[in-house]
């Protein structure tokens, strides 16, 4: 007995410092820390940006000194902006060959799994580490079908009538002080876009890592799925810990054409002194579908709420998510969706789970215009509380202009059963073995909607978590 | 293989067991009888290892070993087994899933997956149970009928030493009860035990009876052999109160 228990403490150390290691901060330039208009400047410059996107970096600086910090969340007390360094640039430029990649860069993606990933099971991959994306590499008979897959630097020079016509057009500086900050200082990031009728059949993935410490990671993402076409995106993200506050204020802006569809799948797992404050929308057109999928495991604090407008008719989108609050974290998720059409549905299945004192807030926000006739909602969310000291809360805001309407709202808060723990122990597994036998049970509806390496990833992240959690 | 002695079990504040023996040899099977709220369940419970169960008094050692303060994993590794009177619904772990950890708890070993499937099915079929069970979540949204054979079939996939059953046959029609002991049937050899809680006794004419126990008030208060039954069949549980005198 001694010794399985021995083994599994073990591999449980292994297994965290994949995330954790760090590599020496070996930049090859990065701006001092704080913000201002120098430093906006300087990564305007490093970039060589065209003109108006240094204005709109300057423009966006202005408003977010005027905007104030959100009252109505977790607190952001512990994040300093003038700590922050929001621009570094890794020891390497954009390689499209892995062994191009200088060598602890690259470790560190191989630890993660991603050229792993990228060989047996996806389309194309982006990596980003600190402020730019270090590979980016796109499969010939994929490119072949007119797909584009590349850094949103690259696209900024070579798409740049695309960019510009949709980079921050769904969300604008002006949404909130982060959205406006990610606007001045916004630096890698994938841009996609799928050719009418063009089916990707199996996935693009970006992977954002962040290894310096008191850094801040602003990538931007911009995903164009032209009418008819099909693809299935993933974005991971991880960071190792440090007891300086990091920040991540990405932008995620999803165009979803005429009867196309997009999945959007997130795993976030960054660590536990990392203020995620991400931003994410999607506009669907006249029959498409914009499907999320989202995992949030990690960070101090998150801010995360996935929104969707439904423009055309017959659009829809479903949100599948869940979210683990641990010890010291705060983590405020869900979602919004605009119903602005007639016969548009959403479907959300969210699940929470919180222990050791970790709190989260599930918010869902409901909008039906009063064009939008015939729109079909259903939210359920379900919330499970391992102790006493954890916290969950559900914030459902629904707001409905039209009568013809078909809303269903199913809210559940409980607690994992004793009687359940004894008859899984019963049957031989150990009272941790059991709780995360519940635990993952409870996730699987999740889990079985990722990719199946993250499937397996989560699970054994509800592993680690149970197994911090007992004794 | 089992030996209660002077059993003391308190649920919350209430005295449910007091001064209960219980003596099961290796090969035995014994039929635990009693009007409701006699404290069956909660003999099962407590052998089990149920912490909402306390031992006040006396012990229970299995093959010769004091279990009395294990948890209930530690007696399911020796081999003590407990079909549930309403066992728990675990949703999102998939039947076929949890028997495959379960087995991995208990034996430590790491299971074959082709040959452990060929033995689930096998053990499905001897209870008439859909392949298709296996693949649901554990016992979510099985019939009260379904979940017994759910039990049953963990116990032949288990292969404990010592199984108790708590009232597998409770809410069954005919048909399922037979189903139910023809699983007990193929479950039992010389080597393991049984102890079978029941209202019932039809799910004892397929098996040898070699002890009743009639449980009243908290404690055993007539052991006999399987003519016992009969005399219960005929005239209840009447005769074995002990008679208040006025």
């Amino acid at each position: 007995m001694e010794g399985t228990e021995r083994n599994k403490t073990y591999v449980e150390d292994i297994d965290r410092s994949i995330y954790d290691i760090k590599d020496k901060v070996n930049a090859s330039f990065l701006t001092e820390k704080g913000l201002n208009f120098g430093i906006v400047n300087t990564i305007s410059l490093e970039k060589n940006d065209p003109k108006w996107m240094r204005e709109f970096r300057q423009n966006a600086l202005k408003v977010y000194n005027s905007l104030e910090l959100p009252k109505w969340g977790p607190s952001l007390d512990g994040l300093d902006m003038n700590n922050i360094v929001t621009y570094i640039r890794p020891n390497t430029k954009m390689q499209a060959s892995w062994d191009e990649v200088p060598e602890d860069i690259k470790n560190t993606f191989e630890r993660l799994g991603i050229p792993e990933a990228e060989r047996t099971s996806l389309a194309g991959v982006g990596a980003q580490y600190d402020s730019e994306v270090v590979y980016h590499n796109i499969k010939e008979e994929v490119k072949r079908l007119g797909v584009i897959y590349t850094d949103m630097e690259s696209a900024l020079r070579e798409y740049e009538d695309m960019v510009k016509e949709h980079f921050m057009k769904l969300i604008t500086p002006k949404a909130h002080k982060f959205a406006a900050l990610h606007g001045a200082v916004w630096s890698g990031g994938s841009f996609v876009y799928v050719p009418p009728g063009v089916s990707v059949e199996i996935p693009l993935q970006s992977y954002f890592r962040l290894n310096a410490p008191g850094a801040g990671q602003f990538e931007h993402t911009l995903i164009i799925v032209d009418k008819g076409a099909n693809l299935h995106f993933i974005e991971g993200c991880s960071a190792p810990k440090y007891n300086v506050a990091n920040l991540h204020a990405g932008c995620v802006e999803l165009y979803v054409g005429e009867n196309a569809r997009l999945r959007y799948s997130t795993i976030e797992n960054w660590s536990k002194n990392m203020y995620n404050l991400n931003t994410k929308i999607a506009s669907v057109e006249k029959g498409g579908a914009m499907e999320w999928v989202t995992g949030s495991f990690g960070s101090h604090v998150s801010y995360l709420f996935p929104s969707t407008i439904l423009k055309g008719e017959y659009s829809k989108m479903e949100y599948t998510g869940i979210t683990f609050a641990g010890g010291g974290q705060n983590l405020d998720t869900g979602l919004k969706v605009v119903h602005g059409a007639p016969h548009t549905s959403s479907h959300i299945d969210a699940k929470s789970i919180s222990k050791d004192g970790g709190c989260c807030t599930f918010r869902s926000s409901i909008n039906v215009e009063s064009a939008a006739v015939h729109t079909k909602s259903s939210v359920s969310c379900e919330s499970l509380m391992l102790d006493d000291n954890s916290r969950s809360d559900t914030i459902p805001v629904m707001d409905v202009r039209t009568d013809e309407v078909d809303m269903g709202h199913e809210a559940k808060i409980g607690r994992i059963s004793d009687n359940a723990i004894f008859y899984l122990m019963s049957r031989g597994m150990d009272e941790m073995e059991a709780k995360a036998m519940i635990v993952n049970g409870f996730a699987e509806p999740i889990a079985k909607e990722l990719p199946l390496e993250y499937a397996v990833e989560m699970n054994h992240l509800i592993q680690l978590e149970m197994e911090g959690s007992i004794g | 293989m089992l030996e209660v002695n002077n059993l003391q079990v308190y649920a919350e504040d209430k005295m449910i067991l007091n001064n209960l023996n219980l003596s099961v040899n290796q090969g035995e099977v014994h039929v635990i009888m009693g009007p409701n709220g006699a404290g069956k369940s909660t003999l099962g419970y407590a052998i089990m290892g149920h912490p909402g169960y306390s031992i006040e008094e006396g012990s229970i050692l299995f093959e010769g070993e004091d279990i009395t303060q294990e948890k209930a994993d530690v007696r399911a590794k020796k081999g003590i087994f407990l079909s549930f009177q309403n066992p728990e619904e675990v949703p999102g772990v998939t039947l076929e899933n949890f028997l495959r950890s379960s087995r991995l708890a208990l034996t430590g070993k790491p299971v074959k997956v082709f040959a452990y499937k060929k033995e689930l099915y096998k053990a499905m079929e001897t209870l008439n149970m859909d392949k298709d069970y296996a693949s649901r979540y554990l016992n979510v949204g099985f019939s009260g009928g379904e979940k017994k054979k759910s039990e049953i079939l963990q116990m032949l996939v288990l292969e404990p030493k010592l199984a108790i059953l708590d009232e597998t046959d409770s809410g069954l029609d005919v048909d399922s009860v037979k189903i139910v002991s023809k699983g007990v049937e193929a479950f039992k050899n010389k080597n393991n035990s049984l102890i079978i809680i029941t209202h019932n006794t039809k799910i004892l004419e397929y098996l040898p009876i070699d002890r009743v126990h009639i449980l009243q008030s908290g404690r055993i208060v007539k052991s006999g052999d399987a003519s016992l039954i009969e005399q219960i069949n005929i005239s209840g549980f009447r005769d074995f109160i002990p008679k208040i005198v006025h």
